[in-house]
């Protein structure tokens, strides 16, 4: 216990050092976090290594060491002999493109899947982790990017749920346990309350806690910032720090590049399944880590050429739309999208774009309003009431890239052919389908997009993230669409991809298309789009200019609605 | 001092594989499921496993009259299994095949009861045709419906409308029973053979079979080559998807059903006007059911069902030659039934997954 003790303060101090190594914004950020954890220092002391009392524990040794971690799946290299090392005291970005192996050896440290080969080291000890169980033994716990809660428990609840502990349940004592955890790091959380009444970002904390609470400390985050406004990441950011400088090995899987300079203090790489090199995050760039990550020079500018004779395409009026329980989930929304122009849409997830995207499409009934299309001479469409049917035989050629890749978009069990007959097995006459037309257009995705598959007749299910994303937007837009509604059409894609689709997006645009983009990622937002709408709360809380708007400003009015300026 | 134990095996999933080796799996686990089966008869009943083998097969191929029985129990059981496939491929679990079949029987018999002496023979066929196949189509729609208007439970719903359908056949055996009093319809219009199905040349069954044959191809050309069967396979794989590319889902429902429905009634109608010229409350024998099996065994693929009916109706018979050969209960004819259907099913996760075994039991921690 004394020697654990002291070698905890050792690491602390190499913890400070690299402290010191950050750029000046981030080292503001860290030293107000400091002082907290300074005061709780003691406790941390002690808290630290009660758990597996007899480990011999001192810095020099990883926390995590893998060593020619190797997984196949079929004829996939998933993972090609990854030897990687986290230590205590640490935040460590995984980075990687889609498809190159950073959930599947994270699921291998949390016990999802086992390693085909090759050997991990928990404190310099040899173990096999078979069950997600084993990792929490050995204090491993990952945080997934779906949430696992049960909506109608407490957070209390479900943070006890599954720990099987002698005696009777005591929720009292379990909830003074976890607000001592929530002071010690500086979450923000009421044991008490239940999880349909939570925020994303308070899903998350409980989600964060719930590992905590079984004593990890090797915690793994998979893609923690993909839905979280700017203002929750930098909290959820602070809170890691605090977590870090307590000891803990955090390992964060994300794709956003300005994030992993802000918060690791080294940087992973891997690509196609193997491990391409390891960086100290303050001596690395996002340029730098790019490159690596894809193997070659990639421009990291976004294009937005001016938009070129812009029309009224679409014309949303007094829009509402109430859930099937009758919760508003759009209110009285109204805006007008032009032809050759991205219109952005902000918000944090289900303040009603799904319902706004989905009422244009013909897929959700709404309570009044109006959407008209307007048609190149004038005249217009009315496309409320109609179903995706009906709009496609008035002969408005709308387009739209769902959130839910493989549950709407596409049909994860059907080969590309016959996901791209999807839009046009109804052509013609004839009873029976056209098979050769929806093979062409297959084959030219596949070609232009340069779409990563086995061959046509993979199921796109098989696809990883990045393809799929590929075939479900090439196939949108080879039907040469008026209107493109896009929902985070790059979530959970790799910078390469996510730039290809960029680019597919503003050539829409050049082409005179109007383009509704429904994003997360306030950066690109701010990039790529000529005017944004911030949707707050199902109600439009103001519409700002692409080139001008300030990250701040809109990440404020995500979460604030406005008062007597609301309107335009 | 600490020792790593690795497990001895760990489980996981295959990529694609070669068509030959998937049908490498499948034999092997017939030949073990044969093997396993052979060693239970020894041990359960003394008997030879060779003999009894052999007398499975003879049962099924030793006379002609035999194999003429096997076609037919194969084109039967095929043609309800056919009416499930569009159903199943659509996720939309009919359980209901027993009541539809049941129904169309009972309309072919009602046909020949009530107008039999009526009309021309010709005609009476038709009606009777039309009849049955009517019957089971209205027999399906009435879950389809429901479920495409108000989302109700389909496998409760069939389940159901097959004791109804019991029901009304037994009310009509008893209503049209000849003799009086016995119980049992009998064989109708048994002096004037009104409303029997011709028989071509002396082959009792070969209508029949030639009927189930072109729905086969029918079917096959429906479910991978026109709209509607593309149609059907978007809904079965993904309801919102479907509502996407704006198919309607519940028109989609209910017309699916309306066919399933029909080819069953239309099955019914071969039953009763083809071979057997009455009607019981067993007559579609549980077919209904297995039906089912064979959809899932062929994964709705026509031609691969005619190899899941032929394996199922060639068991059946065997099983019940043995049983009258060695005077052993019918249960036991089932057990190796269902020892032999199991490892065919159970070879569909070896297909799908793949066994890895870790060279070291332990290694030595550092």
């Amino acid at each position: 216990m004394e020697q654990s003790g002291r070698g905890h303060k050792a690491r602390r101090e190499e913890t400070d050092g690299r402290g010191r190594l950050h750029t000046e914004g981030q080292q503001a950020v860290f030293s107000a976090a400091f002082p907290y954890a300074m005061k709780h220092f003691r406790r941390i002391t002690v808290r630290c290594n009660t758990r597996k009392g007899g480990d011999r524990l001192d810095t020099k040794t990883a926390a995590v060491k893998m060593v020619n971690v190797t997984k196949v799946f079929g004829s996939i290299v998933a993972n090609d002999k990854v030897s990687l090392e986290i230590r205590r005291g640490e935040i460590l970005s995984l980075l990687g493109e889609n498809g190159s192996g950073k959930t599947t050896l994270m699921n291998m440290l949390s016990g999802i899947y086992f390693p085909d080969g090759g050997q991990i080291y928990i404190d310099g000890r040899e173990v096999v982790i078979r069950s997600p169980k084993d990792a929490f033994d050995l204090g491993i716990g990952m945080i997934h990017q779906h949430f696992k809660l049960v909506d109608v428990m407490t957070a209390t609840e479900n943070i006890v749920l599954g720990i099987e502990e002698k005696g009777k349940l005591d929720l009292k004592a379990a909830a003074e346990r976890i607000s001592a955890i929530c002071k010690q790091y500086g979450f923000e959380l009421d044991p008490n309350q239940k999880v349909y009444d939570m925020s994303v970002s308070q899903k998350q904390t409980t989600e964060i806690i719930k590992v905590l609470y079984r004593n990890a400390d090797i915690l793994i985050l998979d893609e923690p910032t993909a839905v979280l406004t700017p203002q929750e990441t930098e909290k959820l950011f602070a809170v890691l720090r605090n977590m870090r400088n307590d000891g803990k090995a955090i390992i964060i899987i994300t794709h956003k590049l300005h994030e992993v300079e802000e918060i690791s203090d080294r940087v992973a790489i891997l690509r196609k399944g193997q491990f391409i090199g390891m960086l100290t995050t303050a001596e690395s760039n996002a340029q730098e880590m790019t490159n690596m990550m894809v193997g070659r020079q990639v421009e990291l500018n976004i294009e937005r050429p001016e938009p070129v004779d812009p029309k009224p395409k679409i014309e949303v009026k007094g829009l509402t739309v109430r859930s099937e329980d009758g919760i508003l989930k759009l209110d009285d929304v109204s805006f007008t999208v032009n032809s050759g122009e991205i219109f952005g849409i902000a918000g944090i997830s289900g303040c009603g774009q799904k319902e706004l995207l989905e009422a244009i499409a013909g897929l959700q009934k709404a309570e009044k309003g109006s959407i008209a299309f307007v048609n190149d001479d004038g005249s217009r469409e009315e496309l409320l009431g109609m179903d995706p049917l009906s709009i496609e035989k008035k002969g408005v050629a709308l387009s739209f890239v769902p959130e839910d890749r493989l549950g709407m978009g596409l049909v994860g069990g059907m080969d590309l052919p016959d996901n791209m007959m999807l839009r046009s097995f109804r052509r013609g006459k004839s009873v029976f389908t056209d098979r050769k037309f929806p093979r062409g257009v297959a084959e030219n995705v596949v070609q232009e997009l340069q779409v990563v598959t086995p061959g046509l007749s993979t199921p796109v299910r098989r696809l990883s993230g990045g393809n799929v994303q590929k075939v479900l937007v090439g196939r949108e837009i080879a039907s040469a669409p008026a209107v493109l509604l896009t929902a985070y059409a790059v979530r959970g894609l790799d910078i390469n991809s996510s730039y290809m689709i960029y680019n597919l997006l503003n050539e829409q645009k050049k082409n005179g298309v109007a383009v509704v983009y429904v994003g997360e990622d306030l950066d690109v937002l701010l990039e790529l789009s000529d005017r944004i709408m911030v949707l707050c709360g199902g109600k439009v809380n103001g519409i700002v200019d692409g080139r001008t708007a300030t990250k701040n400003e809109v990440g404020l009015m995500m979460t604030q609605l406005r008062g007597e300026d609301a309107d335009e | 001092m600490s020792k790593v134990k690795t497990p001895r095996f760990h489980i996981s999933k295959r990529g694609i594989i070669p068509r030959r080796q998937t049908w490498l799996i499948r034999g092997a686990a017939i030949v073990l499921a044969l093997i396993l089966c052979a060693i239970i008869t020894t041990m359960m009943t003394g008997l030879n496993p060779v003999k009894v083998y052999t007398t499975i097969f003879e049962g099924n191929f030793s006379t002609s009259r035999r194999i003429w029985v096997l076609m037919q129990n194969i084109a039967i059981l095929l043609a309800i299994s056919l009416a499930m496939a569009p159903a199943y491929k659509m996720r939309f679990w009919n359980i209901g095949g027993e009541g539809q079949v049941l129904v169309g029987c009972l309309a072919t018999a009602a046909c020949m009861i009530v107008i039999g002496d009526k009309v021309p023979n010709a005609v009476l066929i038709i009606i009777m045709l039309i009849a049955a196949v009517a019957a089971g189509a209205v027999w399906a729609f009435i879950p389809a419906f429901f479920k495409a208007k108000f989302n109700t439970n389909e496998t409760l719903f069939t389940l159901m409308m097959n004791y109804v359908g019991l029901q009304l056949v037994a009310y009509y055996v008893i209503v049209w029973e000849v003799p009086k009093g016995s119980g049992k319809i009998g064989i109708i219009n048994q002096a004037t053979q009104a409303g029997w199905l011709p028989q071509i040349g002396s082959y009792k069954y070969l209508l029949n079979i030639l009927v189930v044959a072109v729905i086969t191809v029918l079917m096959y050309i429906y479910m991978n080559y026109t709209k509607q069967g593309y149609e059907i396979a978007v809904v079965g794989e993904s309801e919102n998807t479907a509502r996407y590319v704006g198919i309607n889902v519940g028109k989609v429902i209910m017309r699916t059903l309306i066919l399933s429905g029909a080819i069953c009634g239309l099955t019914g109608f071969l039953l009763v006007a083809g071979t057997n010229h009455t009607v019981t409350t067993t007559l579609a024998g549980g077919r209904g059911f297995t039906a089912v099996m064979v959809a899932w065994m062929g994964k709705f693929n026509p031609v691969a069902m005619i190899f899941a009916s032929f394996l199922i109706a060639f068991l059946e018979q065997g099983a019940s030659e043995i049983s009258t050969m060695y005077s052993l209960n019918q249960s036991f004819s089932d057990i190796l039934t269902g020892i032999i259907i199991f490892f065919i099913i159970g070879s569909e996760f070896f297909i799908n997954y793949k066994l890895n075994f870790n060279k070291t039991g332990e290694k030595e921690a550092q």
